[in-house]
């Protein structure tokens, strides 16, 4: 699986590289390095949504801090 | 509303924007002999002698708007109908000499080329004349004056001289690109090939499901041209223009200046490797030099490789102040990462040919890089992007010595004593241009504010160090 977060202007300004080191954080505590690789991409198209991650084809928006355990569980931990 | 610092460069533009403006409308064939007559309309002649000399040489720019002269490799050529055949002399005693009594021109003399008449008017003796210009600086009544074209005066690298039809002549072994004789020319009789119909062609195919996303790469130097708008809204219009996303070459320079401190702490002495005139200039003049030269790719072409290896289907262009930079596009280790090149005059041309006001858009966002990536725009950023690299590291065991040249003359002597085992540095940083780039001969104004400009635009940087900038990048 490769999950790709966005790092054009719009969503650095929103903290797109706080979600790169939750998620790589996260990847870490349950032990998927060889299942999942990260990586950075410039702009999903969703400027105006916040941060926007690419998990293999599918895009989500409107990731934060705040809600990143949730888009960790649903999007990730469960495929 | 100036946008430019010189007619020359109006002229240009009004000829980039028409030729990109009839691409854009798919009838450039048709449009082409008219361009002339619309640039120049007449009757009466406001730069040559008529203005049907006037609409030649325009047609002759047309040409290089459209890619010039495809025969030749070097990015700059001569208008040889525009170039006007300035006098080439050398140091002249002229009207104004009064034929004083205290001869001080003759006392300073080294090579004793100076004599008098019979009215104690001075002359000098051309075979003599070694054209120090110490007569010249003595004079009280300044009445010598030294007839040199401001193209030869221009090129350090003595690259462009009076050929044997009395027009000016490149050397196209010895040119490294760097455009100064391009700003420098008065008569605007040396020109930069354009990229602008490959960069329409790339934007057009894009917006027809051509299949690939375009992105633009703007040279860090943006921050001190486009006056007359906020950044952001310069952002916009280059989006408005049909680019998908614009990204900063300063997040390339961040990468730079971290590999790069990597590279000298490994081998003790190193040249930078950014800038594409100064890496030709030790190429052609100080060949025992080039295994020093840094093995990084320049910030455009490291950011436009990360921008493809994310994105393989991806189109990039880079938009900077760069002249040289049409060259670097071209060399086979580049090539398959920057598709083309625009200076910001071009891209001016561009805006205008869409009749895009970029004033009266919201503004965009622009933050890839940190504070010493965006440096790099000027003379000394990328000595303290490399420092602060070797801090970020832990590399202070590593006495850092770095020597920091504008323009070609201080990039020569630096190269000189480092040749003999006499610079007493450990690195070169060379810009060919004064200033860094933001002296570069495709920018549109050449100010003293843009360093400062640059730096405010540097402290405006989210990200403060080059380890937040770069640590999300897969390596």
């Amino acid at each position: 699986m490769t999950v790709a977060v966005c790092v054009g202007s719009a969503c650095h300004l929103k903290g797109s590289y706080r979600i790169i080191e939750l998620m790589r954080q996260a990847i870490g505590e349950h032990g998927l390095q060889d299942k999942v690789n990260v990586c950075a991409a410039f702009c999903l198209g969703r400027c105006a949504n916040g941060v926007t991650i690419r998990v293999d084809d599918e895009i989500v928006w409107g990731v934060s801090e705040q809600n990143f355990p949730q888009v960790f569980e649903q999007y990730i931990l469960k495929k | 509303m100036k946008k430019f610092d010189t007619k020359v460069q109006l002229l240009k533009y009004k000829v980039l924007r028409e030729v990109a403006r009839h691409a854009f409308e798919g009838d450039l064939p048709q449009a082409i002999v008219d361009i002339p007559k619309k640039i120049v309309p007449g009757p009466k002649p406001t730069m040559r002698c008529c203005i049907y000399k006037e609409r030649a040489i325009v047609g002759e720019r047309i040409k290089l708007a459209m890619g010039g002269d495809r025969d030749n490799p070097n990015v700059i050529e001569v208008i040889d109908i525009a170039c006007d055949e300035c006098p080439v002399g050398g140091y002249e005693v002229t009207e104004a000499c009064r034929g004083c009594i205290a001869h001080r021109c003759e006392a300073v003399c080294p090579r004793g080329a100076i004599s008098y008449d019979r009215h104690q008017k001075a002359h000098i003796d051309k075979d003599k004349c070694i054209e120090c210009g110490r007569c010249a600086k003595v004079c009280p009544y300044s009445a010598i004056s030294c007839n040199k074209r401001p193209c030869e005066n221009a090129c350090k690298v003595k690259a462009i001289h009076m050929g044997p039809d009395k027009a000016a002549c490149i050397d196209e072994k010895a040119c490294i690109g760097c455009g100064a004789c391009v700003y420098q020319c008065p008569f605007g009789a040396v020109m930069d090939k354009s990229y602008i119909l490959d960069v329409v062609r790339l934007i057009q195919q894009s917006r027809q499901g051509g299949g690939y996303k375009l992105y633009a790469v703007v040279a860090p130097s943006i921050s001190s041209q486009f006056g007359y708008a906020r950044l952001g809204q310069v952002v916009a219009g280059i989006k408005q223009l049909g680019f998908f996303h614009v990204v900063e070459a300063a997040l390339g320079a961040d990468m730079v200046a971290f590999a790069e401190a990597q590279e000298l702490a490994e081998k003790g002495f190193l040249t930078s490797s950014c800038c594409p005139a100064f890496v030709s200039y030790i190429k052609s003049k100080f060949p025992q030099m080039e295994k020093h030269i840094s093995h990084n790719l320049s910030p455009m072409a490291t950011i436009a490789c990360y921008i493809k290896r994310g994105d393989p289907g991806a189109r990039v262009v880079f938009i900077g102040p760069c002249t040289a930079k049409k060259q670097e596009c071209l060399q086979p280790e580049v090539a398959p990462w920057v598709d083309s090149v625009l200076t910001f005059e071009e891209l001016q041309a561009l805006f205008d040919s869409r009749d895009i006001d970029i004033t009266s858009l919201q503004d965009d966002v622009l933050d890839n890089a940190s504070y010493y990536g965006r440096i790099f725009a000027r003379s000394g950023g990328l000595c303290d992007a490399v420092r602060e690299a070797l801090g970020e590291q832990g590399r202070d065991d590593f006495a850092f010595d770095p020597i920091a040249c504008d323009g070609i003359e201080a990039c020569r002597t630096a190269l000189l004593r480092a040749s003999k085992g006499a610079l007493p540095h450990n690195f070169i940083e060379g810009m060919a241009c004064t200033g860094g780039c933001i002296g570069g001969a495709g920018c549109l104004t050449h100010g003293e504010k843009d360093k400062r400009e640059v730096d405010a635009y540097g402290q405006l940087a989210h990200e403060k160090t080059i380890l937040d900038a770069i640590g999300v990048l897969e390596p």
